[in-house]
Parts: C-alpha cells; sequence; structure tokens
C-alpha cells in the first residue's frame, strides 16, 4: 500500500486541473469497479455492486484535489507572480519548490521584509524560474504549480505533501480492493474541487442522490508541541478518527453510532474528532437535495496544508479496515 | 423570427446598442427592485424569443430554440441588478438612514446625488462638512452610519424600504462610455444583442438575473431551472490599469481598458472549465478579435452559483472591463464592448458538442 500512497502523492492535481491524478487513479481501480464514469466537473464516480434487498445508495467520497497556487503574472524580469488555490498559507511557501503542470519548476521567495515580525503578504512573494528575462518563459497568466516534493517513508511515519486527500484516495482504492461482497450500491467518488469549496462533491452527490454519505478525508492533530494549553483530541496512531463535527458539518448521531459500533466489534482502537474549522465533502453530501445522512472517517495528520503533511501507516491500515467492516454488511441506521 | 444562418448576421454593437445601453444605464435596478431593467429587457427580447419568463424571483428566463437536430443547450446570463442603498429608517424633515446594498464603499458616497424610490426622486448623501471636522478627523474615512440621505425637504414619496442609486446620466464620449451601473447593463445589452441573433444550431437559453451583487442568488436558480450543457456568464470586471505610484510595475491591473474582453481562469468563486476557455481563446484568435485573461484572484460572477448546479454544469465568464464600478461613475470602451460581443457571438456561431467531448 505505501507504493499506491507514494504514486498518489507524487501525483500532480491541483484544484480545477485534477487530470493527470485522476488517470492515475483511473488505472488503480479499474479492476475492482463494475463501471466507471467522469461527469461535468471532472469527478471519477466508480460503482461496485448493485444493491441487494437490505442494500443502501452509498456515496463514499475522497478528493483528488490539492492545493497550488496560479499564476497571476510574469513581470518584466521574468518573475511570477501567484494567487492560491485552496488554503495555501505564505509561511509554508517561503524556500518551497513548486512544479507547474507543464513540468516546469521554480522556487517561491519573498521582497525584502520591512518589519520582521509581520507575517509576508502573497503580494511579497514570487516564483523564480531561474530566467533572466521574460520572453522565453515556460509559464505564463492562469498556469497552475503544486508543491514540489518527494514521498518520505519514515517506516511507521509517512511525509508528503497532498496526504490532504490522497490517503484518503488510497484508503478508498485498497478498500475497493479488500471488499469481498457487499449488500450495497457502493458509488466511490474520487471528487476535484474540494479544497476551493467542496465543489465537485456538491455536483456528484446531486447526481448519485445517495441513502447515506461517508467521505474520507485527514483531520489536524493536537500532538505536536504547542504553547496553548487547549489542543486537539486527535493523535497520530492512535486510530482513524470518527468525525463528530466540523467548522460545516454536525456529523449524523447515527452515523457516527455505525462506525463506532463497527470498530468496537473489530476491537479496534478508534478516536472521536471535534475539528473546530475547516470541513470536507461530507457536508455536500449531507447538504444535497433534500438532506441524506452524512458522516466522516478521518486520518490524523499532522502539519496539513504544508510541503510535509505527516500521518501513521497503522490509521490508514485500520481506516481501510474498519470501512471494508462497514460496507460487508446491511446498514441498519 | 429566423435563426441567424451566416456570419453576416452576427450582431453588431453599434449607434442603436449604445442608445439601448444608455437607457439601461440610466435605468435603477439596485438588488432585490430589479423592475424597471426587467421592462427594458422583456420589451427588447419578447420578438425575438420563443419562450419568455419571470420566474419566483425575477429573473427573466428567455429561451430561443435553434432549428438543426442534436443542440446544444447553452446557457447564457448577464445580471440585472446594480450596487446602492436602501432606506432603513425616517428621522422625519427629509432625513433618512440607509443601508449598503452590495459591494459598495462608503468612501465613494460622500455628497453625492441620488436617484430614491421608482420615481428617481433627487437626494444628497450629507455628511459633517470639511470646515468643521478636526484634522484627526479628515484622516479616518466616514462609515455608513456618518451619512444621512437629505431629500432636501420633509416628503411622503420616500418610505422605508426605498432603493437608492447615484444620479448619473449616461455619456458616450469619444472612444468611451461613462455611466453608472455599466456593471452589469453592458453585459445586459450584450446579451439582449445575442438572443436577437442567435445561430441555428444551438438552444440559447437566456438568464436575466437578478441579486447577483448580493451572492449570486437569481443565477442560482435560473440555472438549476435551465439545466443547460454549458453556460457563459457575461459581465463587467474592474479594470486598475492605472500608474503604480510605489513600484516600477503595476502587478494587480486585474484587466485593462482597450485590451478586449476579458476571459476568466479562476476568481473566487470559479474554477473556470479548462476547454472552454481553450475554446474561446482559439476562436478569438482564429477571428483576430483581441482579448486578456483576468488576473486570476477574487471577485466572482454568476457562473460561481451556475456551475455547481445540479450534476456540474462547465462554465466560464466574460467580462467587458471598466475602470471604477461600484461608484458613481465608471468608464468603459466601446471598442472592448464590440469585440466582447463578437467574441461570444464567434464562440456561438462555432459551438458543437465536440467542445465538451473530452474529460475537463
Amino acid at each position: 500500500m505505501k507504493s499506491l500512497i507514494q504514486k498518489l502523492v507524487e501525483s500532480s492535481g491541483p484544484s480545477g486541473y485534477e487530470g493527470q491524478i485522476r488517470s492515475v487513479v483511473r488505472a488503480e481501480i479499474e479492476p475492482y469497479a463494475d463501471e466507471l464514469r467522469v461527469d461535468a466537473m471532472g469527478n471519477l464516480i466508480a460503482r461496485k455492486g448493485t444493491g441487494g434487498p437490505d442494500g443502501l445508495k452509498l456515496m463514499l467520497a475522497a478528493h483528488i484535489d490539492e492545493i497550488g497556487v496560479m499564476v497571476t503574472q510574469v513581470d518584466e524580469n521574468g518573475f511570477v507572480r501567484f494567487t492560491t488555490l485552496g488554503g495555501v498559507r505564505a509561511y509554508n511557501c517561503i524556500g518551497g519548490r513548486v512544479r507547474f503542470l507543464n513540468g516546469a519548476s521554480g522556487v517561491i521567495s519573498l521582497e525584502p521584509l520591512e518589519d520582521m515580525t509581520k507575517m509576508p503578504t502573497f503580494e511579497q512573494l514570487y516564483i523564480d524560474l531561474g530566467l533572466s528575462g521574460n520572453q522565453d518563459s515556460p509559464v505564463s497568466i492562469g498556469d497552475v504549480a503544486v508543491f514540489d516534493r518527494p514521498f518520505l517513508d519514515l517506516g511507521a511515519r509517512l511525509v508528503a505533501k497532498s496526504m490532504d486527500d490522497r490517503i484518503g484516495a488510497a484508503v478508498l482504492i485498497e478498500t475497493m480492493h479488500q471488499l469481498k461482497d457487499t449488500p450495497h450500491a457502493l458509488f466511490f467518488v474520487f471528487s476535484v474541487q474540494e479544497e476551493v469549496g467542496v465543489r465537485g462533491a456538491t455536483a456528484a452527490a446531486f447526481g448519485i442522490d445517495p441513502d447515506l454519505g461517508l467521505a474520507v478525508d485527514v483531520t489536524a492533530t493536537g500532538d505536536t508541541p504547542s504553547r496553548t494549553k487547549v489542543r486537539m483530541e486527535v493523535s497520530l496512531g492512535m486510530g482513524p478518527a470518527i468525525k463528530v463535527r466540523d467548522g460545516g458539518m454536525l456529523a449524523d448521531r447515527r452515523v457516527v453510532d455505525w462506525m463506532v459500533r463497527a470498530a468496537e466489534k473489530l476491537g479496534m482502537q478508534y478516536q472521536l474528532e471535534i475539528l473546530e474549522w475547516g470541513s470536507t465533502d461530507a457536508r455536500a453530501m449531507q447538504l444535497t437535495r433534500a438532506g441524506v445522512p452524512a458522516g466522516c472517517l478521518s486520518i490524523p495528520c499532522r502539519y496539513v496544508h504544508s510541503p510535509s503533511e505527516m500521518v501513521d501507516f497503522n490509521d490508514v491500515q485500520r481506516a481501510v479496515q474498519l470501512l471494508v467492516e462497514l460496507l460487508s454488511h446491511p446498514v441498519n441506521l | 423570427m429566423t435563426n441567424m444562418t451566416d456570419r453576416t448576421q452576427l450582431p453588431r454593437i453599434g449607434d442603436e446598442q449604445v442608445e439601448l445601453l444608455e437607457r439601461l444605464s440610466n435605468a435603477c435596478a439596485v438588488s432585490g427592485d430589479e423592475g424597471e431593467v426587467r421592462k427594458i429587457v422583456l420589451e427588447e427580447i419578447r420578438p425575438h424569443a420563443d419562450d419568455v419568463k419571470v420566474d419566483a424571483l425575477g429573473n427573466v428566463l428567455a429561451t430561443r430554440r435553434g432549428s438543426s437536430e442534436r443542440r446544444l443547450c447553452v446557457m447564457l446570463a448577464a445580471h440585472m441588478d446594480e450596487v446602492g442603498l436602501m432606506i432603513t429608517h425616517d428621522e422625519s424633515d427629509g432625513f433618512y438612514r440607509f443601508g449598503i446594498v452590495g459591494g459598495l464603499s462608503a468612501i465613494d458616497l460622500t455628497a453625492k446625488v441620488m436617484w430614491v424610490g421608482k420615481e428617481h426622486i433627487p437626494g444628497v448623501i450629507g455628511v459633517k462638512p470639511v470646515h468643521l471636522t478636526e484634522p484627526d478627523e479628515r484622516k479616518k474615512p466616514f462609515s455608513v452610519d456618518d451619512f444621512r440621505l437629505d431629500m432636501g425637504s420633509s416628503t411622503d414619496k420616500v418610505k422605508v424600504g426605498d432603493r437608492a442609486t447615484f444620479a448619473t446620466t449616461f455619456v458616450h464620449q469619444g472612444p468611451s462610455l461613462r455611466g453608472k451601473a455599466l456593471d452589469n447593463r453592458l453585459g445586459v445589452a450584450t446579451l439582449i444583442e445575442l438572443v436577437k441573433h442567435s445561430p441555428p444550431h444551438i438552444d440559447l437559453q437566456a438568464a436575466f438575473t437578478v441579486q447577483e451583487e448580493i451572492g449570486l442568488r437569481g443565477a442560482r436558480v435560473a440555472a438549476y431551472a435551465f439545466n443547460p450543457d454549458l453556460a457563459i456568464i457575461l459581465d463587467s470586471t474592474p479594470a486598475y490599469d492605472l500608474p503604480a505610484w510605489d513600484v516600477d510595475e503595476n502587478l494587480r491591473y486585474n484587466t485593462r481598458l482597450g485590451a478586449g474582453p476579458a476571459i476568466y481562469i479562476a476568481d473566487s468563486g470559479t474554477l473556470s472549465d479548462p476547454r472552454l476557455v481553450r475554446y474561446l481563446m482559439e476562436i478569438a484568435a482564429a477571428n483576430k478579435i483581441p482579448y486578456q485573461i483576468r488576473q486570476p484572484g477574487g471577485g466572482g460572477t454568476d457562473a460561481g452559483a451556475v456551475h455547481k448546479q445540479r450534476e456540474g454544469i462547465p462554465s466560464v465568464s466574460v467580462s467587458i472591463p471598466g475602470r471604477y464600478h461600484h461608484s458613481s461613475a465608471a468608464i468603459a470602451r466601446l471598442s472592448d464592448w464590440q469585440n466582447t460581443c463578437n467574441l461570444v457571438a464567434n464562440a456561438l456561431f462555432d459551438l458543437t458538442p465536440q467542445v465538451l467531448a473530452g474529460e475537463r
């Protein structure tokens, strides 16, 4: 599974431009899917199972887009000014490298700061492609890039850009692989444009019109050095997290209990997650049409939206195990 | 009514269209109260559309069907509403408090003459005169609570809930157009022309939308109703192509006057469908129509609501650039308007399902 994760995190897919990562995912899931399609937004939707008398229509979503940057201007000297796609933070950019979809690479640096105690704004940052003028620039206005950082295997812990949410995609792919039989019609959605406001899942959920929705995404942790006393109750390595709420959704209590019961049946360590900001594709599923019971299975992740997002491999494997258990049996909410 | 069959019948922006824009610009249609512009739109398009209706929110939804087989349904949207004020308190003797409707800065309100209500009754936005302010006070911007709308004397013609907008009369000045609410009467005037000249191989679904300036509310229900194959949004966007005083190069111009229609790649609400962006650029190049890419960044158009509707609708926006939008007077170039209309008209004329054949 680690090689699958490496393949996914080393592919590019900034929000709105998911073509490359989508073809990587498609190649992985083709053997396990009964039916595959790509909708108008670019969501990759795979059906597995047709659903028996005890079955539901379930939508499972992991987003394949990642945060990135977009060119707003190539200046007279060839330096590139940019805006952000999704929640990129200036302090995570400085000194970093980016790779454009056309293969061009550059480094992000900043204008001299007048006040070293203040965080720079994006207007003070630029990408240096190593050019001596703007004549031969390989990029132009509107081109997009992602962080350029290789996969790092630390044994128990894995580090990469775009763990958010390629790790969710890896969990869904591995679940499709391991799932032998299901009473449900399962729609695995590898969604687009999550980082800019769950836009892909909004359209996919309307199209699928599910009975039950479950997102698989990362969540933040409270297990790193910090001077604040109040910390989030999620840690790496303590098992997958069952979302109770986040900034955009109160998970359906019945869906939370369903997941808790399954984890306890497996004797699996799990955590309950309360995230005070952010949201996931589950919000889009919950609010589609006349409303859908929805929840989220979260993979704890340190340094979310940085070029080095860290997850625990054991948490990832247990998430797969839990999903396989959940999807193998009839659901009684 | 026949559909145009060759390129010589493409719409043109000339004196007649500028006169229509003048009427549209001088009309008042603050978000939620779009009746005055809607009336002009209905008069103009009724003889040219197969089906015209006004929906529950006040959108004008007009369909003009083509004649060939296997036609794409193409939604074109332009918002009718403009930013402005709403009267909130009657403080007697002709003084009124008001709130701001849409993205309007208090800086742009000081001492402006306004048209109030359906009868366009003039009033003035009053504020403490400069003679009486202290030096420190002058450094601080006014807030909306510092202002009153002063009708000059007690009147029973102004009621709480009435809208007000800048009392600016449209002027055609050399190569430029100057008026209030060019955002987005330019788009409305363009869409009227496109309804009048629709090609035979598409079903044109024209949405003249309401309440865009307060959150794309009209477009959301319009797109649900039309459920098109793709959408092109016609709007207006700021040009900030003024000299930059503090650095050598203006890095945040957004768009430039005279550089042609502004095609959107990304704004705060939409990542345009790359297939449609590419298609518009190809059409512009093939027909030698100048165009510019709007600098990706903030702001938004009706596309933000349209593209997420139902199962997703491939969408792109094209704007006519203008300086000083959302203030008492904007300046746009006639040539940019002509090139915008020409670009979209040619794009519709050559459109085939092939445009969306590949995956996004």
